[in-house]
């Protein structure tokens, strides 16, 4: 096939994740993808047709990503790749997340990086258990923008009836945990049908290709409106300055400006927005914007460290030591009511307790599995109250995710992840 | 911001987490692009300072423009460099004839684990990026090894919100890579934009320059008339060969890169 190297118009990069349950074509269509629009290279092509070849198998697009030995003898993905490609609109980044239950944490991996996502199906083995569960992942990571891929529509004969039926079974799955899709696209990875371009074996279809809907997704993370957000990295002193280092998490601010630090609840003024540059020496900016990694010294020398959250003192966050959360396990150890965990959010770490879990859910099939439950198994979702050892600063996920999200720690590895639905001002066990 | 500057941002973020929860932090410092880009964002991420000592390890076999200008910098620039060498397996003759997977794993990946258990480092920052080779694709920004150095690829913690492995068994030790999210026009734009000096060796002479800096027994210059940064990222953008195809280490074998790292290579 010929190919031409797109060179994008703008410089924006959109990150999406590509999900659903295993063997449903995945890799094979990301691949795909990245061959139509030539970023892969021709060393690489003819290194996994030599592959094929010794394994005695048509062209695998899969092998483009799935590189390890493991992965192409038993043709899954254990872990997220992540490549890259351009269209004339823009750079991506594309994650192939595993569709294999055990891998649920590196799909996690994948997925909590990514800005929109694409959530594929199998049109001859239609809905399965982990194309409902990472529905419920996306939607619990908080990535609202998503388009249904219902692949290997040539093993259906392309048939619309197929598609709408699966359409409409989905449709309806998704509406309980309020995800909607932007849309549904029916495509053959495999043979290339509606992924760059529109195929004729589908007439019926009027809607876009896998690449026309990936450039219509918005990429809009323009964080600086919101209220200012500064969890503390670290305070340095390799010279005479004292900078308060961080990432700006959300909104704005500018020297002269106050910042109140929680919860410590020291405050004083911003004196400079410290920046090294060697072309320019000092670089002098007058405003830090979200996203961007800066250094503070302030007009006085108060006492701060690594996990106060900076913020204007009309715009504060919670500062409390229990929390209701929406968490998801990944530890082979049961998570347990009145186990004690690292917690990590933002910059702070404290040591919390599991006061009580309001109700445990199987994330594939939403049942509720128990109420006022003991434990949280592996691969389940459950509403619980945390209690941290001293108060720190949050907000609810709603609100700022950035200060909204936390990771548990056991035996050295985050096992779980979640999502703050509400501050728990007076908490006392039932 | 524009990309360079979210690329940049994330960077520097990665950097000073590794500082923060690592007292035994090295660099090491390969004198490639990547790695002289990783050392760059480090003085930017520690306002002009490089509190980190800087890792070089030496096969013996390096281009001699590589060692020129790593102690060049390493003056002009106040560098505290660390340079290890496993003099031993060179004594006894150790080179690419004896199997190139061989020669790497011997000078490279065990001259590093000479130095890291002679200065007893638990963390170790790497310019290694996603889109050089496949199996760096599926890497994590912090990275574990166990105590014998390997990698389980198979079962890698999760990373989520930029919530990183900082916490590991005594006998372990963390690889760190700030620039995994970074592709190799990226590293080139950003060596235009901030005026890095990089090795010569990138820039073409008599219609050819090298792609990727290694040993020189196992390194191949690519045919290209690119004499200058912008050259290079033109050339790039229409590019179609993969950016190691003149390391011959990746060549060896179907699954070189593989054996290779989950061994402890870079």
């Amino acid at each position: 096939m010929e190919t031409v190297l797109e060179q994008p118009t703008s410089t924006e990069t959109l990150k999406f994740v590509m999900v659903g349950h295993v063997d449903h074509g995945k890799s094979t269509l990301v691949g795909r993808l990245l061959h139509e629009t030539g970023f892969i290279p021709e060393s690489k092509i003819s290194h996994v047709k030599k592959v094929c070849e010794d394994q005695g198998k048509g062209f695998e697009f899969a092998f483009l990503l799935d590189a390890l030995e493991e992965e192409r003898d038993q043709g899954i993905t254990i872990d997220v790749s992540q490549m890259f490609f351009k269209t004339k609109k823009r750079s991506y980044v594309v994650i192939d997340a595993p569709g294999h239950k055990e891998f649920l944490k590196n799909m996690i991996s994948g997925a909590s990086n990514a800005d929109v996502a694409f959530l594929m199906i199998d049109a001859e083995e239609g809905i399965q258990e982990q194309t409902k569960r990472h529905a419920y992942i996306l939607s619990l990571l908080g990535i609202k923008q998503i388009a249904i891929v219902v692949n290997k529509m040539d093993l259906v004969n392309y048939s619309e009836e197929v598609f709408n039926t699966t359409k409409d079974i989905y449709t309806k799955y998704l509406s309980t945990i309020n995800v909607t899709p932007r849309t549904f696209i029916p495509i053959s990875a495999y043979h290339g049908d509606n992924v760059t371009t529109r195929s004729e074996k589908m007439p019926w279809y009027k809607g876009q290709s896998i690449l026309e809907i990936l450039d219509n997704f918005s990429s809009n993370d323009d964080r600086s409106k919101a209220f200012f957000r500064f969890p503390v990295q670290d305070v340095y002193k390799f010279d005479k300055r004292r900078i308060i280092a961080g990432r700006v998490e959300a909104g704005a601010i500018s020297v002269g400006d106050e910042i109140l630090f929680l919860p410590s609840g020291k405050a004083t003024k911003i004196k400079t927005i410290e920046r090294w540059h060697p072309a320019t020496g000092q670089l002098v900016s007058k405003t830090v914007v979200a996203g961007e990694s800066t250094g503070f010294t302030m007009a006085e020398q108060i006492f701060v460290e690594r996990g106060d959250i900076g913020c204007i003192v009309s715009q504060k966050p919670i500062v409390s030591d229990h929390f209701q959360a929406n968490i998801f396990w990944m530890g082979n150890k049961h998570l347990e009511k009145g186990g004690r965990y690292l917690l990590k959010i933002a910059t702070q770490e404290v040591e919390c307790v599991v006061e009580s879990i309001l109700k445990v859910i199987n994330s594939s099939t939403l049942e509720e599995i128990s109420k006022n439950a003991h434990e949280v198994a592996k691969n389940e979702v459950a509403e619980i109250i945390l209690s941290t050892k001293k108060p720190i600063a949050f907000d609810t996920y709603d609100e700022i995710p950035e200060t909204g999200r936390f990771v548990l720690v056991s035996d050295h590895d985050v096992r779980g992840g979640g999502i703050i639905l509400k501050n728990v001002e007076h908490y006392s066990a039932i | 911001m524009d990309y360079l500057d979210k690329l940049e941002n994330q960077s520097i973020f990665i950097l000073r987490e590794a500082h923060k929860k690592f007292k035994k932090l090295a660099m090491l410092w390969s004198i490639g692009k990547d790695s002289n880009v990783l050392l760059w964002l480090a003085r930017k991420a520690f306002f002009g300072h490089m509190p980190l000592p800087l890792v070089h390890i030496d096969t013996s076999y390096k281009i001699p423009e590589m060692i020129e200008f790593r102690d060049r910098y390493a003056k002009e620039w106040n560098l505290n460099l660390i340079v290890g060498q496993n003099k031993k397996a060179l004594e006894e003759g150790m080179n690419y004839t004896k199997g190139r997977i061989n020669c790497c794993t011997a000078l490279k990946t065990t001259g590093l684990q000479q130095i890291m258990e002679q200065y007893d480092y638990k963390g170790l920052i790497l310019g290694i990026r996603r889109d050089e080779e496949s199996t760096r694709a599926k890497e994590r920004y912090f990275s574990p090894r166990d105590k014998n150095f390997e990698w389980d690829f198979k079962d890698q913690p999760p990373e989520l919100w930029d919530q990183f492995k900082t916490n590991f068994d005594e006998n372990t030790h963390i690889r760190i890579h700030p620039l995994l999210h970074w592709t190799e026009i990226n590293v080139w734009e950003y060596i235009k934009r901030e005026n890095i000096p990089v090795v010569s060796l990138y820039f073409s002479k008599n219609g050819k320059r090298y792609r990727s800096l290694g040993c020189a027994p196992c390194t191949f210059p690519i045919d290209s008339p690119a004499s200058n940064v912008d050259e290079i990222i033109a050339e790039l953008k229409l590019g179609k060969t993969s950016e190691r195809a003149g390391r011959a280490q990746d060549q060896e074998d179907t699954y070189a890169m593989q054996k290779l790292r989950t061994k402890g290579y870079m």
